[in-house]
């Protein structure tokens, strides 16, 4: 089993104005479930094709196993991926599909079957085997490229969206699945989202990125408590983080939506003040969003559907944020300006 | 001042009633009009082959009379004409040229454009699309613009006056046209199979040898149907480079040996061009969605 | 489970050289190679020669090439057969091009409703593209023989021409009515028209044998033009209350003239540089050279005449035309690009 570690790692398309990836530095350890997480086009895919040698980086070096392989095509880094398409192989039947990679390193045809006996059984999909990609549901597809990634037992696992091909029901149960079996199987692993529920939900440690650029790697809970700038605090959460400027001090304040309660549940005085305008309640079942503005900007509150609110929509009240819910943001660059905790 | 209001009124049962009335006259008139013309564009363009398949079958006596109407067997068929075909002319000679020139050009097109498509494709990044239109467009430059030099170098080749001249020529323009076709076919292709076998441990070209060819071949089908078909078309290198007639292929053959001399043989000579004629036309009309989706350079989608 | 892959070493000590092949900078010049070589060989360098030859005074017997400066032009322009056969392949160009565009219209149109038997019909009216051009050519020179043509026979039976030998006057329903249009032997008096055997008529049937060759190419792009128009615009225009003719010409017309100028492009590059019509139907370019056309001429110069460089003299005046049409289609397949 391996870490990877990307050094310094930049992409330029030809013709293609500025980097897709821009001087990265990311290191995993060993046996992590590591999520790049990012809007799409943010190049996270990009990232992830060169480690996995589909892509040549312009400049910077890729380390699997503490070597480095920025030179050495796919097939001699010993990795598997698993395409968001599941990329199977349409004119195989799944057996030869999950044996394809054991055909390559040319193992005994006894090995082989073996090797897939084991990979769909841990997987599920014996029954399967005699069967075209074609003939295959969604979820089996899938299982089936992560037998065929798991056949080969290789050095590192890359993921590229493989459960936004699942319908929603399935995609949580399959979330719950992969992450287990990742933890059974033990090898590192880089998955590529851009869905903050599967990060949030499957990752050790999750890198967000954006504009070819990684803004913080961390935990999930350090990620969502302490996010480093106001493209992190915004694109995680939802509703997103609120965002209101403070004429004083000339920054901005960012805390949660359930973190903003009346003024009045607000114990103590380290909390601090605002004025909430509300202009529409939202029921959604387990909670209930209030939208609204302070001064100039829109705030959302959230809370507990059955929580018991003396707000009446078009009235202003007296709202409050404990301090040390409150983030601190610089209104030019969006970086914090308060201690962080947990960065990369 | 207010916009003028103008609302459909509903009809009544009477211009309703009109109203049908007159749609079905309209669809009558419609439909003898779309019958009417299909008609006379098929005559149009079947006439020459309908002539050809009732001539094969006359006997002289009914044929060479002017007064004998043409559309109909005066006499009863006969098949002499297509045995004298096979038993006193060079007919057999020439199908077996064409064959063996077919078979040559066939595999020299799909060894060149498989590779060169698939580079194109995904190989030479933005750069591929233009060359592969430019290589489209060598495909125009008319034989008859260059069988002058070109018969130069078939002599020079040493090929000059054997059917070996056009199976160096031919893929002049059957690679151009099929490079062109294949590269449409391998942008469908998702690149993700490719990938994912270089990923499994092949290498690009195992790659391509284990999953692009494979789903690719209704592909590779087309290029086999059109090299063919653009051989068996091809009339002005083959007149230009080959004399002798043990060495011609059927479309020069039939039309410059069997109508030398004042005799012409018209029921064995149509014979001679409806047997190749018409399997010709059955397999290119299976592919001509194909041959179209490249002619217009992508001008049309789906 | 099973521990071999643990222990697979990532690049320990691996031969990078081995790789070269996977190399894309590499791979991609070297799958291009095998046609890039057979056209430049037998395409770029047989173009360059034809220039070569055109300014050189080569034959079949001496082919040196000594430079003779525009000898070859001056004496081809001088002799008359070039002037007719540059005016025959210019106006059978345009002439039975502007013809199949109007035809392929119509037939597109045809191709396009649904009716019994539009699978065959379909077949049928492709024939002429479909076919080797040389054993098409060979139906029509049958078709439009002297004596025995059928045309003539029904020509004959209508009143349109005179009587063959035997009965003096033909009389039938159809006959009357022709005579009574005043339309009795319009085609002349004898018993054939003689469709190849008179200049203006062999001209008029070499341009026939050409609208019929590329009628079905015009029709079947025109057609996957058709099917391109969304058909919401074709049911948004029907909801609105167009009708038939409304349709045709603010919708499909509009919307296929880039997908016609291509079809007429084709048009023009397939007839401007033919040679196997007036080869084979008019035997050579006759009666008198009178359907002689450039490709014909430079090829009774150049390969029968043995004077390589006259030949290709008259072959270069193809290419200006080539290179418009491929400057034009250039045009179009980039507009449809950024489109």
């Amino acid at each position: 089993m391996a870490a990877i570690e990307a050094r310094g790692i930049t992409k330029r398309f030809d013709g293609g104005g500025g980097a897709a990836v821009d001087g990265i530095d990311l290191a995993s350890t060993d046996g992590e479930f590591l999520v790049l997480l990012g809007p799409s086009g943010c190049g996270k895919t990009t990232l992830l094709r060169m480690i996995g040698g589909l892509e040549p980086p312009t400049a910077g070096d890729i380390l699997i196993g503490g070597r480095v392989v920025t030179d050495l095509p796919p097939r001699a880094r010993h990795i598997a991926m698993v395409f968001q398409s599941y990329a199977l192989y349409p004119h195989m039947t799944v057996f030869n599909n999950i044996a394809f990679p054991l055909q390559a390193a040319k193992l005994p045809k006894e090995t082989q079957k073996q090797k897939v006996g084991w990979a769909s059984g841990i997987l599920g999909i014996d029954h399967l085997l005699d069967r075209k990609p074609r003939q295959l549901s969604g979820g089996q597809r899938q299982r089936v490229a992560l037998a065929r990634a798991l056949v080969r037992e290789p050095n590192v696992f890359l993921l590229d969206e493989p459960l936004s091909n699942l319908d929603a029901q399935r995609r949580a149960s399959a979330r719950d699945e992969l992450q287990q079996f990742q933890r059974r199987v033990g090898t590192t692993t880089l998955y590529v989202t851009h869905d903050q529920v599967e990060a949030m939900g499957m990752g050790d440690r999750i890198a967000v990125m954006d504009q070819g650029r990684i803004r913080q790697v961390g935990t999930p809970l350090e990620i969502y408590d302490d996010p480093a700038d106001t493209f992190v605090a915004t694109f995680l959460g939802s509703p997103p983080m609120n965002l209101i400027p403070d004429g004083a001090s000339g920054l901005l304040f960012g805390f949660r939506p359930e973190h903003f309660v009346p003024a009045s549940d607000a114990t103590g005085d380290d909390a601090v003040r605002f004025p909430f305008h509300v202009h529409r309640t939202e029921y959604l079942g387990a909670e209930r969003l209030l939208y609204g503005a302070v001064g100039e900007t829109r705030t959302i509150a959230r809370f507990p559907a059955n929580a018991d609110l003396p707000i009446h929509v078009g009235a202003t009240s007296e709202f409050a944020v404990r301090r040390r819910d409150l983030k601190r943001f610089d209104r030019e660059t969006g970086l914090r300006r308060d201690q962080i905790r947990g960065i990369g | 001042m207010a916009a003028p209001v103008y609302r459909a009124s509903l009809p009544d049962a009477n211009e309703l009633a009109r109203e049908r009335r007159r749609a079905r006259l309209r669809r009558f008139g419609g439909r003898s009009v779309l019958y009417s013309a299909a008609s006379f564009f098929t005559l149009f363009a079947a006439l020459p082959f309908a002539w050809m398949l009732l001539t094969v079958f006359k006997q002289n006596a009914d044929l060479y009379d002017p007064n004998h109407n043409p559309f109909l067997y005066n006499s009863p068929p006969t098949l002499d004409n297509v045995r004298l075909l096979f038993e006193q002319t060079q007919y057999a000679t020439f199908i077996r040229n064409t064959v063996f020139v077919s078979v040559f050009v066939v595999v020299i097109t799909l060894v060149a454009t498989v590779p060169a498509a698939y580079s194109l494709t995904r190989l030479a990044g933005r750069w591929g699309e233009s060359l592969g239109i430019a290589i489209f467009l060598v495909y125009l430059i008319p034989p008859t613009l260059l069988f002058i030099p070109l018969s130069r170098v078939v002599a020079e080749l040493g090929v000059r006056n054997s059917w070996w001249a056009m199976v160096v020529v031919y893929p002049s323009f059957t690679i151009p046209f099929c490079t062109w076709l294949l590269m449409g076919f391998f942008k469908s292709i998702p690149w993700d199979i490719e990938e994912q076998a270089m990923i499994d441990g092949y290498s690009r070209l195992g790659a391509i040898w284990r999953t692009v060819l494979p789903v690719s071949i209704p592909g590779l089908l087309t290029v086999v149907v059109f090299s063919l078909a653009l051989t068996l078309h091809e009339f002005v290198y083959a007149l230009a480079f080959v004399t002798s007639s043990a060495e011609k292929t059927i479309s020069i053959g039939v039309t410059t040996e069997l109508i030398r001399g004042d005799v012409y043989f018209w029921q064995s000579l149509m014979a001679a061009a409806a047997i190749v004629a018409i399997p010709v036309a059955i397999l290119y009309n299976l592919f001509l969605d194909r041959f179209i989706a490249g002619f217009t350079l992508g001008a049309v989608k789906g | 489970m099973s521990t071999s892959a643990q222990v697979v070493p990532v690049a320990a000590g691996v031969d990078r050289r081995r790789y070269w092949l996977d190399r894309e900078g590499v791979l991609g010049p070297l799958l291009l190679l095998p046609t890039v070589v057979y056209i430049i060989a037998l395409v770029g360098f047989p173009l360059v020669l034809a220039v070569l030859y055109s300014v050189s005074d080569a034959t079949v017997g001496d082919q040196s090439l000594d430079f003779v400066g525009l000898r070859n032009f001056r004496a081809a322009i001088g002799d008359g057969t070039f002037r007719v056969a540059l005016r025959n392949t210019v106006a059978f160009t345009l002439v039975s091009q502007l013809i199949v565009m109007l035809l392929a219209n119509l037939l597109a149109l045809v191709l396009s409703a649904d009716f019994h038997g539009k699978r065959l019909v379909r077949f049928l009216v492709m024939l002429p593209w479909t076919t080797p051009v040389a054993l098409g050519v060979l139906g029509w020179l049958w078709t439009l023989d002297n004596v025995y043509s059928p045309i003539d026979y029904a020509f004959r039976q209508m009143g349109l021409l005179g009587p063959s030998i035997g009965p003096l006057r033909v009389d039938n329903p159809v006959s009357d009515v022709v005579r009574w249009l005043g339309l009795g032997s319009v085609f002349g008096t004898g018993s054939n028209v003689l469709w190849l055997a008179q200049p203006a008529l062999a001209q008029l049937s070499v341009l026939l044998v050409h609208v019929w060759r590329t009628l079905p190419l015009a029709t079947v792009i025109l057609l996957a033009g058709l099917t391109a128009i969304p058909q919401d615009v074709k049911d948004a225009a029907n909801v609105d209350g167009a009708g038939f003719f409304r349709q045709l010409f603010y919708i499909r017309i509009p919307l296929l003239l880039p997908i016609m100028a291509v079809a007429f492009l084709y048009g023009i590059v397939f007839t401007f540089t033919d040679m196997t019509i007036p080869f084979i139907l008019t035997n050579r370019g006759g009666p008198v050279d009178s359907t002689q056309v450039l490709a014909s001429w430079a090829f009774i110069k150049g390969i029968e005449g043995g004077s390589l460089g006259e030949g290709a003299a008259v072959a270069i005046f193809l290419f200006p035309v080539m290179a418009g049409v491929a400057a034009l289609m250039l045009r179009l397949a980039r507009r449809t690009e950024t489109s």
